[in-house]
């Protein structure tokens, strides 16, 4: 079971987290984005191999999302943050 | 009550002042305070103690521990039954009750012992061989096998014990309580670090309970129970005996299996039979110990064969002598001071059989000093007896040890002794994903590469003598407490009594001279002989993974422990591969088994999930509603009386509701609370429908969509001030669309100053339904409510029968109707009210099938029609979707596909003789009597019979639905093989111009 760095809460157990998602992907803009780019958003991911940015919600604690770099391959978690930060290290 | 023929007058650690009764397969024994099962059976000279799972060969007692793979016994009886315990585990209580497995009708005759003979219809892989076809056969193949082979028996009355959860953190985990362990707990706890310290156990001090070793000059368990005592003082460490670590998970989270009570009768009152521990651990030391490996040879099954280790721990810790006779036959030098120990209990040692050419001299010191000879460069190469050991034959091995040569020579003996090496239990090490490395002078893997946050220490690591057990333990613990933030210094290290090497040479299986015949068995629990993995080797099977499930290797609930190592040497041998090259296969939790029991703890029975209910929930229950669920929710479905059916009150109230008034609880309603200067852009973002220019005071309907273009949910938003907004959901929905708005808030839309929060709990809901709806609320409603001051969809605040409430005019009944909110403390009194006020005007309580009922005829969607496969346009919401705003959902609504024709669409279904009911989830089809495959049109997604029409009614999801109103066609349901015609009408039935909810 990971533990997860909460940016407003601390290091929390993973039962008080809901996994949300890929943190890679850009919303269209609702203006701008064509039909195409929806269909990316909303359907194409990519599962690459090592570190890769996700979201998870504190569901069961203070409720914000956090953007999570975790390396799929060994579960490490290098680094957390708001959704819109800019996280380091790891190499993605 | 028999005598205990086995049981020395001295020795051990059993308190023989406290006799302890028990039974086994219905005969009465005694043992001692302190015994195990295993140790009892054997002070009472019980050597057979169960049959094998294949074969039904008769099998005794191997171990002393963990590592025991034949002696499973089924422990108590009804509830409490417990299956495949090991008996060497099992803490011996008075009147404990213990029955043997896998034998019938008796353990000592046994019809399932016919297999055995019959040895070439059961080999590795046979269940996949034998049993292949015809498959329709096999339910009758796996009775058959079931009753023949089988383990033990569940129980099948309901568990009544109860069981705990805990989590833990801690800065240094210590698995294991023997030397290693203490020692590095001692470390630790000493530099101030929170330390947990578990062991199996109920006594500490793992190997060294087995033996006679002296610490400083003192007997090593003094030093034990010093250890344990100065544990014990430290406020910050927590000592857990009778604890197994179960598991070890990511980011250091280990789970631990306390057994609380297993060692008594019965838990006591409110004491939980077991607690799982979930511990997260900044640290982790593992000093897990090893385990003894037995040998390969020609019928090493036999009861009285035993690891050398178990016989000394029953001599030295229970004053039990496992044998009269013994051979020890061994590849190392922890056997001798192990002889030396049966000899100094009784036992007389006939020989001592090692395979070693060369035997060091201070092994044959001791060997000397008990008298018993050697047999240097000899082995066992089979035992003899049937339900016992009775002798063994000895030759000597040529000098790769694949050969026996020479004179075979008889010993006699009832016991076997045997020493095969020592497996270091590196199974939470590897759980951990740490990567190991075989080491040659051992032959055994050891841990090499750490991935987590732990280190090994003693017999774990390879180290078997003691004091560098405790040199290796002492280091491990304050390097552990040091990486924590504790720094700490290893203590000195004691001086030690014992320092042998192990020194063993390597023999897997021993070779079967050609005029013997007899299983050589690897895997005793899964009766795996060495002639299977040579069968499995020959069939392709050279993996160890392909090994382990062609041939069930170390598949059985010990989990192979003594056995992986044999089974892959000898697979390595056949395919002429170093053992590391042939790899093991993967350890996993748990490493002994637990109750399912501990992993519910107290999500059981009622308690699997939360029960959420109303305020109202005793009222509901007094007045004899059944519930339904819906999610966590318990809801009322309706209020029989004078012997109703619940469809005939529910055909009763959805009639009265609609020409009288009727009181429906409809507090599970989602209700989000969402406020901020950009609220109502939010809301016009979230909807498909406009909300910038919703008035304070008003509600309006809103639905929502996905991202993919498909409807999520519907509900009401109203406007309570300027910046300040009521959003109700669904109830099934109401977790997912918070979760939906939290994430475009925080993550999509950070710019708009917006802020939300479950209000579900803190508003109880009640809806007063009918003509008569504004008549009683006005009697109780402090404001005027009349249509001028709160017209449909209208809201307003006052207070309702003297409880602060918020009053909604919405309906989803299609009635005269409004939504009260209060807190739920005021919800009985409010709801009691109601009742009063309207007696007069026969008011009722009507449940959620009344309730369904009147949508249905309404023509409302709910989950059966909000599936999420359904856009806006299918359901009619389609004119309803803003071409001036962009919302969620609106790129690929637009999407080819979603917005061409043949799309299935909302349409009302009657049947068209007027009477016959329309089967639940029926398919539509055109003609029920065409050749399949027919076309399915569509599905029925609600149906009841409405009162207030006089006849059943439907709704569906239907091709173009909306172009065939008028057209009949079939509701088939394969389920039931009913077929009614139907006729496509307009979902709503009842008042199309919505002119009884303005009223
Ligand atoms: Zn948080």
């Amino acid at each position: 079971m990971l533990e997860i760095k909460c940016p407003w809460c601390g290091a929390r157990t993973q039962t008080e987290f809901t996994y949300a998602g890929d943190a890679t992907l850009d919303r269209p803009d609702a203006e701008t984005g064509s039909e195409e780019d929806w269909y990316e958003y909303v359907y194409l991911r990519d599962n690459p191999r090592g570190a890769h940015d996700e979201l998870w919600q504190h569901s069961a604690g203070c409720r914000r999302y956090v953007k999570v770099r975790r390396d799929v391959t060994t579960h490490e978690i290098i680094a957390t943050g708001a959704p819109g930060a800019k996280l380091d290290g790891g190499g993605s | 009550m028999s005598a205990q023929p086995y049981r020395n007058a001295e020795g051990g650690r059993v308190d023989r002042r406290r006799p302890v009764g028990f039974t086994f397969d219905g005969k009465r024994y005694q043992g001692y305070a302190g015994d195990t099962l295993a140790a009892a059976l054997l002070a009472n000279g019980v050597r057979l103690v169960g049959r094998s799972f294949k074969y039904h060969r008769p099998r005794g007692i191997v171990g002393a521990g963990n590592e025991e793979s034949n002696a499973l016994v089924q422990l108590g009886t009804g509830a409490r039954t417990e299956p495949n315990l090991p008996a060497t585990r099992v803490e011996l209580y008075e009147g404990l009750e213990a029955t043997s497995q896998n034998r019938w009708p008796s353990l000592n005759f046994d019809v399932g012992a016919i297999n055995a003979l019959m040895h070439r219809l059961f080999p590795a892989g046979f269940y996949y061989k034998t049993f292949m076809w015809p498959a329709k056969l096999w339910p009758l193949y796996e009775h058959a096998i079931r009753h023949i082979a089988g383990m033990g028996r569940t129980a099948t009355a309901p568990d009544p014990d109860t069981y705990a959860h805990r989590f833990h953190h801690c800065d240094v985990l210590v698995c294991g309580g023997g030397p290693a362990g203490l020692a590095a707990a001692l470390a630790a706890a000493r530099a101030g670090a929170r330390v947990v310290i578990a062991d199996e156990n109920a006594e500490w001090g793992g190997m060294l309970r087995s033996r006679t070793d002296a610490i400083d000059g003192r007997p090593a368990l003094e030093w034990v129970a010093d250890a344990v005592a100065e544990l014990a003082r430290l406020p910050e460490v927590t000592v857990l005996p009778r604890t197994t670590v179960a598991g070890y998970y990511d980011h250091n989270m280990l789970v631990l299996d306390e057994r609380v009570a297993d060692h008594k009768p019965a838990p006591a009152n409110h004491e939980p039979r077991h607690r799982l521990w979930q511990v997260r651990a900044r640290e982790v030391v593992l000093a897990t110990g090893a385990l003894e490996r037995p040998f390969v040879f020609a019928d090493n099954d036999r009861p009285g064969v035993m690891l050398t280790s178990a016989a000394q721990h029953y001599a030295n810790a229970h004053g039990v002598r496992a044998g009269g006779n013994a051979v020890v036959f061994a590849n190392n030098s922890s056997a001798y001071p192990a002889a030396r120990d049966l000899a100094a209990a009784g036992i007389g040692i006939q020989a001592i059989v090692d395979v070693r050419a060369e035997v060091p001299d201070a092994d044959r010191a001791m060997a000397r000093g008990i008298g018993a000879g050697v047999l240097a460069g000899h082995a066992v190469v089979a035992a003899h007896g049937a339900r016992q050991v009775t002798s063994v034959t000895v030759m000597a091995l040529d000098a790769d040890a694949t050969g026996a040569v020479g004179e075979p020579r008889e010993i006699l003996c009832d016991l076997v002794c045997q020493s095969a090496g020592w497996t270091p239990s590196v199974h939470l090490f590897s759980q951990s994903r740490g990567k190991l490395r075989y080491d040659d002078g051992l032959t055994a893997f050891v841990p090499d590469r750490s991935f987590q946050r732990e280190r090994s220490a003693g017999a774990a690591k390879g180290t078997f003598d003691l004091k560098g057990c405790l040199a290796e333990g002492f280091a491990a613990g304050a390097a552990a407490a040091t990486a924590a933030g504790f720094p700490a210094a290893a203590p000195a290290t004691p001086d030690c009594s014992d320092d042998t090497e192990v020194r063993p040479r390597a023999i897997w299986a021993v070779p079967l001279p050609v005029f013997l015949h007899g299983k050589r068995f690897v895997d005793h629990q899964n009766d795996v002989t060495a002639e299977d993995v040579g069968l499995a080797y020959r069939e392709g099977y050279r993996s160890v993974e392909h090994l382990k499930r062609y041939t069930t290797l170390g598949m059985g609930t010990d989990q192979g422990r003594t056995s992986n190592v044999n089974g892959l040497a000898v697979m390595a041998g056949l395919r002429s591969d170093a053992i590391p090259t042939v790899g093991t296969t993967t350890f996993r939790q748990p490493f002994t088994p637990i109750p399912m029991g501990a992993v519910a703890g107290a999500h059981a029975h009622a308690d699997v999930a939360p029960t959420r209910v109303s305020a109202l929930y005793d009222w509901h229950k007094a007045h004899g509603a059944p519930f339904s669920t819906a999610g966590y929710w318990l809801r009322p479905q309706g209020y029989p009386r004078d012997g109703e059916t619940l469809a005939q009150a529910t055909q009763r109230e959805a009639r009265h509701v609609r020409t009288h008034v009727g009181v429906v609880d409809v507090s599970t309603l989602g209700k989000i609370d969402l406020q901020g200067r950009d609220a109502a852009e939010f809301l016009n973002r979230l909807y498909i429908n406009g909300f910038a220019k919703l008035a304070v005071g008003k509600c309006r309907y809103g639905v929502m969509l996905r991202d993919d273009g498909m409807v999520y949910d519907d509900g009401t938003v109203t406007r309570i001030a300027e910046h300040r907004y009521l959003v109700t959901t669904t109830t099934v929905h109401a977790g997912g669309v918070m979760s939906h708005m939290e994430y475009l808030a925080q993550v999509e839309w950070p710019e708009l100053d917006v802020r939300m929060i479950s209000v579900t709990d803190d508003w109880a809901g009640i809806a007063i339904a009918g003509p008569r709806a504004r008549d009683v609320l006005a009697r109780l409603a402090a404001a005027d409510i009349g249509d001028a001051a709160l017209p449909f969809m209208g809201y307003l605040e006052t207070d309702v029968a003297g409880a602060p409430a918020r009053l909604f005019r919405i309906s989803f009944s299609g009635e005269l109707a409004y939504e009260i909110n209060m807190a739920p403390a005021h919800m009985p009194h409010v709801w009691e009210a109601l009742l009063a006020a309207g007696a007069d005007d026969g008011i009722i309580a009507y449940g959620t099938e009344a309730m369904n009922v009147m949508r249905i005829e309404k023509g409302h969607v709910v989950t059966g029609e909000l599936n999420g496969r359904t856009t806006a346009g299918d359901l009619g919401f389609g004119p309803m979707m803003s071409k001036i705003k962009h919302f969620v959902g609106q790129p690929l609504a637009g999407r080819e596909g979603l917005a061409e024709a043949g799309r299935k669409q909302l349409v009302g279904l009657m049947p068209t003789d007027g009477r016959t009911p329309i089967p639940r989830g029926a398919q539509i089809v055109a003609d029920p009597a065409a050749r399949p495959p027919v076309a399915m049109l569509g599905e029925v997604t609600s149906q009841c019979v409405s009162p207030n029409l006089g006849h059943p009614i439907g709704l569906g999801l239907l091709v173009d639905g909306r172009a065939r109103h008028g057209e009949t066609l079939s509701a088939h349901s394969p389920l039931t093989g009913e077929t009614v015609a139907v006729t496509v009408t307009d979902p709503v039935f009842i008042d199309p111009e919505g002119e009884r909810l303005r009223g």
